[in-house]
């Protein structure tokens, strides 16, 4: 007998059978003939994920698995690729196997401080009972209309004064489709006489330095927020070796800002030309546009008017303009989160440096403003620097386009003098407050500009002014509050939006924010700690959201320790 | 060149901790501390994954900044002043330690997590944040274990598997505090498209990705550097071991793989461990009935073997020889090397045959793989090996790869084409199946198969029609190429069109790519080579290079990717019939007569033959008595049939292994051999590197060296051979193979490996050749006209469709390692044919059933798997079965330069149901469950 054995286990027994197909999911061929069709014979390009995640969404009103597998083999992307994008924006719906889909009709309403405050709670409430199977209800960040707290989406369809009524009328009408504005359309604004400065420029009658000189006395300065002087932006990318390009930012999503709203739904062209005059003076011939989904009228209005503009372009050698659609996410207002996500990937900050005016879009160097920033390009060279140096208050200079919402008479956009004071701002500007509410504090610059009492409503209110109060005014986002509402609540509705908005990157951030929503969910705040958590979200966070997610924390602890108690 | 560069690097001075530092601008913070010996933790930082900067844990101070720094991403500037250990500094620092130990379970996956590692060294204590949600294991992967509970997003993973390798399975999805690793669309690992290379596993460093059943919990205790022993990229991995068990495989650093391994690598170690083991000489039973159709009974190897002791079975195998060399002459006898074997062991075994059996009868497997590849490029450059390394990839404009799928067969190799690609250099894709490489092809050519001297040929007229010649490479350094020109001709693209299937468009452009790029590199498989006229392939591929001037310089050149760990070697010694060590003609009298001077005996002046007219010979009973080492042709051949029975025809068949192979079971006598692991050697690669191959662990019961038994097989036939080791051994390859003269054994164990030609002592060695001259008698290349040959069995209305034969990731050659090995063997536990879901459909099959293939020459049953790479009406079918072996199917037709088989093309019928597998699984070695018990 020998003791070599060879044993070989029979089939049927408890082993694991073999694959029936090649590794991974299948492409059905139905999804794929599916996605072929929506795509039609637009580009395949990498960078156009994002856009095409978006046929399939407006189409199905969610993303199979099916879809994102067929899409990944149509983009020659990887299967893990498309799903991290997709699952990183919040207005892809991404079903797998086993997930209920959602309803066909999304409602969404606005969660964020002003709508609070205005009883976004109750409308979420009501709605939620009210509408049922067919409507799906949910909640979202801000949208960008403040003054007309609370606000509702029925599909595209904005609701401002938003009740339950209204909501369930619009669903009942079927009307989901963005509402109608009336801008200055380009007919209409050439004969005004639009784009006779950019065709000047153009035709060599601006000199560049000139032009860049006049920015510079004019001292505008980037109004997304940062406040970089435009005019020296223009001089360090003009430096950068070509090509160059422009990414526009209008991701307009920090809570209470709606003033790139405003004048697009006024004047696009005075952007536009601005935008373009900007080209020329940097010598760029690329130019993106990134607007957030959340403005889709405004998307349908841009679309016809570039196109009007490509058509009858103003000058031989318009270049070329693209226009990108966001997903949700506030993040990509971060320039080079915005630039990622233009990419077609998730929207992560990146490092710096190297600056996005060295390394930006695709590699090259970019020239990145906020929308606004752009806005009044016209004006400096039509009117003057002096159109906006003649103004300004408290030793400061300039014009300051305030978004302005909650317990105030008018709210909306007041066009007012840098340096102006919270209390100017409300009794010269906004009515005064609500009757029956008594000014309280307000936070001058959006969630993450952090939180002043009333007792420095005087301040003057421009960059750099508020840094020792420990805040900043940011894009000029001024919520006020009065003695109805607690300054604790609205800390925690910022850091609920920053944990939600976190793009998960960076651990102080990341995981920072969801442990300080903990704590500060608490009934009572563990100071020391949060404190300590500060610190570190300020310090080590990879970009400003993370760095500024504590300042509303820190402005309770230290402007509002009544409520503490 | 080193000064040089050393002083174009600009150098700064700044402070760090109080201390003025002089150091490079390009060196990040963090490293340069780490010099100066100030430690900073960092967890999404490796030295092989590179910066992110994601985590913050080393994050630093640095003077008149409003933020910290993360010094794995930060720069030294003129002046800077950086703290490294300020309270704010430490603050950032522990805080993010403190934040992801919150969120990390406290059970452990590994002895080495970093995160644990800083944190006890920052002296954190218990978390005082609450957990977030606990997050189940996946186990779905029989390799590897994925625990997110201990996972810090950190990315490393994501890097390995994108950056590193460019598998891109492992993505980073949702957002925020949501934030996770997922594989595909979150799929488990185990069913998603991953091909567990385990470079993700390497990379974690936290334990969230570990080798299955918790063997990182296991501390080893001792390491061994070694190869791997698969394929021929020649990867360096270090075997980690407890108890004289292999624990797990990590890549190491060499020129090959640079610490990457794939699937086979890293897992399929186990095999050795396996009790299948044959651990006693056997020697068949009297009247034990020998069949070329038998069937393996596993559990009755009894009936058909007895033990024996090593004097009786070498005594045995040694006369049976000696009887048939002295009655029916020296010709009658036969070796088969292995391609697996050590180069000293594949010398020796060339040398017993050579001086010991007298015959110049010795072939291996590169018969069956690049025989034609060698065969073209010895006649048309004088050389066969390979002229650019494959990381040589990196420096081409243009890579051509024809007839290969590097990312199956070469995984490794594959990575760095992958990165190639990714960083800008094209690909030309010329495959019938639409392989992972498609997906990254500037241009996919998939032809129709056996098509491919039209279509090289269609290229190369383009070339010479649009004057994209390079005249003076021609001139200076070709001849024939005036013939060549005639010939190409009457091979426009637009005639070749409907034969190869490719438009004429297509063809026009792929050759302007290829001939006007700077660089340009052609890489080929055994799609080019197995085929009647794989020759004329290979002759078309060299032609190409040379007409274009695409070789002799970085990025350019001719690459067959070899198949087995060791096929370049082996061929290099001599495991050739009518070639000696370093490729010399048998029939050249004054090498012969060096060997003969160097070997004291005397060497037939004529070739021998190959392995399939070996297995003629036998059968038409003209040679008697085989000596087999560590090869399957029971299973390898084709017409497998043909060779069974062949084998068990013989009057003496003796089989050297490590497992009863189908071979082995029809020996007369099986002498129980040495693993990989259990034996230190030299291996060839691919590139030409000889590297070092360690033993690992001791051999099991009473298996020997295979060094050992050859020497003793010799000495019985009257060889006086007393090697000590591999080390004597080699000292005499280097006098046999002047290319290797300059290697010498300290050498190989200092660096582990050394390229050659490398012929005198201290010379670096050449990783790339034919520069300046081709090794030919006048040092020009030759160009060698091919035309079309059709291959030898076309589809018909019996026998409709075509079979290709390849190999599958899992598994290696006919399986007997890797279907041993308990993670390979649950990844592809059966026999399976891909075929076109299309075809599928024509066929009336659902994925999954079973189907009946059959040809002329046999018939075997498996399981239909949808695969939509098959070309459609095509089958693919690895040969790794033994339950469902498709050799019995292929067919034995050959080559008429290089005697190699038509593997990749016979025509096949296909009946859908069939017999259920006899067999299921061998299990694997099983020496994780053994460590746990």
């Amino acid at each position: 007998m020998i003791e070599q054995t060879i044993n070989a286990q029979a089939t049927g027994k408890k082993t694991k059978r073999s694959r029936i197909t090649s590794k991974g999911r299948q492409i059905e061929p139905k999804a794929l003939a599916e996605v072929r069709e929506l795509l039609g014979n637009a580009s395949r390009q990498k960078d156009l994920l994002i856009e095409h995640l978006h046929k399939i969404q407006d189409f199905y009103k969610h993303i199979s698995a099916a879809h994102l597998v067929a899409l990944a083999y149509e983009m020659k992307l990887s299967r893990a690729e498309v799903y991290e994008v997709a699952t990183f924006y919040h207005h892809f719906d991404v079903i797998k196997e086993g997930d209920a889909v959602p309803a066909d009709l999304t409602v969404r309403v606005c969660d964020s401080m002003s709508c609070e405050m205005a009883g976004a709670e109750g409308l979420i409430d009501s709605l939620e009972t009210a509408m049922g199977e067919k409507v799906r209800v949910q909640r979202v960040p801000c949208i960008g209309r403040c003054d007309k707290a609370p606000v509702a989406v029925v599909g595209m369809h904005p609701v401002e004064f938003a009740d339950a009524q209204k909501v369930d009328d619009l669903v009942e009408q079927g009307i989901t489709e963005p509402e109608s504005i009336a801008p200055i359309l380009f007919e209409q604004y050439l004969s005004n006489g639009g784009y006779t400065i950019y065709q000047q420029c153009m035709a060599g009658q601006h000199d560049v330095n000139k032009v860049l000189d006049m920015m510079d006395d004019s001292g505008l300065r980037g109004l997304g927020g940062a406040g970089f002087p435009v005019g020296r932006k223009w001089r360090i990318v003009r430096d950068q070796p070509a090509p160059r390009l422009m990414a526009v930012n209008i991701d307009e999503g920090e809570p209470g800002t709606f003033k790139d709203k405003y004048y697009l739904d006024r004047d696009p062209h005075c952007f536009l030309e601005g935008m373009l005059i900007a080209a020329w003076a940097v010598d760029i011939n690329e130019i993106y546009i990134y607007l957030r989904d959340e403005y889709a009228a405004i998307r349908v209005m841009l679309e016809q008017e570039l196109a009007k503009l490509r058509a009858h372009p103003p000058v031989t050698n318009l270049p070329t303009i693209h226009l990108r659609r966001g997903a949700g996410a506030y993040i990509c207002g971060e320039e080079s989160a915005m630039i990622e996500s233009i990419e077609g990937k998730r929207g992560m900050p990146r490092l710096r440096p190297p600056f996005v005016a060295q390394v930006g879009l695709f590699g090259r160097p970019t020239l990145e403003h906020n929308m606004e920033s752009l806005y009044w390009v016209r004006d400096i060279l039509e009117k003057g620097p002096e159109c906006f140096t003649d103004h300004g208050r408290h030793g400061r200079k300039g014009l300051r386009s305030f978004s302005v919402s909650g317990r105030v008479n008018n709210p909306g956009v007041h066009l007012a003098p840098a340096g102006i004071t919270m209390r100017e701002l409300i009794d010269e500007y906004c009515g005064g407050m609500l009757e029956g509410h008594e000014f309280y504090g307000y936070f001058p610059g959006g969630a993450s500009g952090g939180i002043l009492p009333a007792s420095l409503g005087d301040v003057p209110l421009d960059f750099d002014t508020l840094h020792e109060y420990g805040s900043f005014i940011g894009s000029a986002a001024v919520i006020v509050f009065s003695d109805k509402d607690r300054a604790r609540d609205l800390a925690v509705n910022a850091m609920r939006f920053f944990e939600d908005e976190s793009c998960g990157q960076c651990t102080p951030c990341r995981v920072g924010t969801a442990k300080a929503v903990t704590l500060m969910k608490q009934a009572k705040w563990d100071e020391p700690l949060l404190e300590e958590l500060s610190q570190v979200m300020v310090d080590a966070s990879i970009c400003g959201l993370g760095q500024a997610a504590p300042n509303p924390l820190r402005s309770v602890v230290k402007y509002f320790p009544e409520e503490l108690k | 060149m080193a000064t040089q560069l050393q002083d174009s690097v600009e150098m700064v001075e700044f402070t760090l901790n109080g201390q003025k530092i002089s150091a490079r601008a390009d060196e990040t913070i963090l490293k340069i501390a780490e010099r100066e010996g100030i430690e900073i933790p960092h967890l999404c930082y490796s030295e092989r994954e590179g910066q992110d900067g994601n985590c913050r844990s080393c994050m630093v101070e640095v003077e008149g900044e409003r933020v910290l720094a993360p010094s794995c991403c930060r720069y030294p500037g003129n002046d800077m002043k950086v703290q490294t250990n300020s309270e704010r500094a430490l603050h950032s620092q522990r805080m993010v330690l403190e934040l992801l130990k919150s969120d990390v379970s406290e059970k452990p996956h590994t002895l080495h997590s970093e995160l644990d590692y800083w944190a006890s060294k920052l002296e954190i204590s218990t978390p005082r944040f609450k957990p977030r949600k606990a997050v189940a294991p996946d186990l779905s992967h029989p390799g590897i274990a994925v625990n997110m509970d201990a996972c810090i997003q950190c990315t490393r993973c994501v890097r390995a598997c994108r950056d590193e390798q460019n598998n891109d399975v492992i993505g980073l999805a949702m957002r925020g505090s949501h934030t996770e690793i997922v594989f595909d669309l979150d799929d488990p690992m185990g069913e998603s498209t991953c091909v567990a290379c385990g470079e993700c596993v390497q990379a974690c460093p936290t334990g969230a990705l570990m080798p299955a059943n918790e063997v990182g919990m296991v501390e080893p205790d001792r390491q061994v550097e070694s190869v791997c022993p698969y394929c021929g990229v020649g990867c360096q991995l270090t075997y980690n071991i407890k108890d004289d068990k292999i624990l797990y495989v990590e890549g190491r650093d060499g020129p090959a793989n640079h610490g990457r391994l794939c699937v086979k690598g890293r897992y399929g170690f186990d095999y050795v461990h396996h009790p299948h083991r044959l651990t006693k000489p056997l020697i068949r039973r009297e009247g034990a009935p020998k069949n070329g159709d038998f069937t393996m009974e596993p559990n009755d190897i009894d009936k058909i073997f007895r033990e024996a002791t090593w004097e009786e079975a070498l005594d045995m195998a040694a006369k049976g020889f000696i009887n048939i060399r002295d009655q029916k002459g020296p010709n009658a006898l036969a070796g088969f090397g292995s391609a697996k074997g050590s180069n000293e062991e594949a010398y020796l075994f060339q040398k017993l045959i050579r001086t010991g059996f007298k015959t110049n009868n010795v072939d291996h497997c590169t018969r069956l793989c690049h025989a034609s590849s060698v065969v073209a490029l010895l006649e048309c450059l004088g050389s066969g090996a390979v002229s650019n390394p494959v990381a040589d990839v990196d420096t081409a404009d243009v890579i051509v790869l024809i007839g290969a799928n590097p990312t199956v067969n070469h995984p490794v190799g594959a990575t760095w084409m992958k990165n190639a690609l990714r960083s800008g250099t094209k690909l030309i894709l010329l495959d019938p199946r639409t392989t992972e490489l498609s997906r990254e092809a500037t241009h996919h050519l998939a032809f129709k198969p056996g098509s491919d001297v039209p279509m090289l040929n269609a290229i190369m007229h383009v070339i010479v029609e649009e004057n994209l010649v390079d005249q003076s490479f021609v001139a200076e350094r070709t001849l024939g190429f005036e013939a060549m020109k005639k010939h190409l001709k009457n091979y426009s693209p637009e005639l070749m069109e409907p034969i190869c299937g490719i438009p004429a468009q297509t063809l026009r452009e792929v050759a302007r790519l290829y001939a006007t790029a700077n660089a340009a590199m052609i890489l080929w498989g055994m799609g080019v080579s197995q085929h009647v006229h794989g020759t004329d392939n290979a002759r078309c591929l060299i032609s190409l290079a040379l007409m274009t001037g695409q070789i002799g310089r970085p990025g350019t050149g001719l690459h067959p990717l070899r198949g087995q760990n060791n096929v370049q070697g082996a061929s290099d010694m001599g495991l050739i019939p009518m070639r000696l060590p370093d490729y010399y003609r048998v029939e050249d009298d004054s090498a012969r007569h060096n060997l003969e001077q160097l070997w004291g005996s005397e060497i037939d002046s004529k070739p021998g033959l190959t392995v399939v007219e070996i297995m003629d010979a036998i059968h038409a009973g003209k040679l008697n008595g085989l000596y087999i080492m560590g090869e399957n042709p029971a299973m390898s051949d084709p017409d497998a049939n043909h060779a069974r029975q062949a084998l068990s025809e013989l009057d003496i068949l003796v089989v050297q292994d490590i497992f009863l192979t189908e071979t082995a079971y029809l020996a007369d006598v099986i002498l129980p051999a040495s693993g990989f692991p259990e034996k230190t050697g030299t291996f060839t690669n691919t590139d030409r590197l000889v590297q070092m191959g360690r033993t690992a662990i001791p051999m099991p019961g009473n298996a020997r060296q295979d060094l050992w038994i050859i020497q003793q097989i010799a000495q019985r036939m009257g060889l006086d051979w007393h090697y000590d080791g591999p080390k004597e051994v080699f000292e005499e390859i280097r006098k046999a193979v002047p290319s290797m003269g300059g290697i010498t054994w300290e050498r190989l164990e200092r660096e582990h490996g050394v390229v050659y030609p490398c012929e005198q002592e201290g010379d670096p060695g050449e990783p790339i050749i034919f520069t300046d001259r081709f090794p030919t008698t006048d040092g020009r290349g030759l160009f060698v006209p091919a035309d079309i040959v059709e291959p030898d069995e076309r589809p018909d209305d019996e026998f409709p469709y075509v079979l290709i034969t390849g190999r599958m990731l899992e598994h290696w050659h006919t399986g007997s390692m890797t279907r041993r090995s308990n993670v390979l063997d649950a990844l592809e536990p059966e026999a399976v044919a891909t075929i076109h879901p299309l075809t599928l459909e024509e066929m009336n099959v659902r994925p999954g059933e079973m189907v009946t293939l059959s040809t002329r020459r046999g018939q075997v049953s498996v399981v239909a798997r949808v695969d939509e790479a098959v070309p459609t009406g095509a089958i693919f079918m690895a040969f790794c079965y033994y339950e469902a072996a498709v050799n019995k199917l292929s067919n034995a037709a050959l080559d008429p330069a290089a005697k190699i088989p038509e593997f990749k093309y016979c025509a096949v019928k296909v009946t859908p149901g069939g017999q259920p597998l006899q067999f299921h699984s061998y299990g694997g070695g099983q020496a994780v469950n053994k460590l746990r018990q």
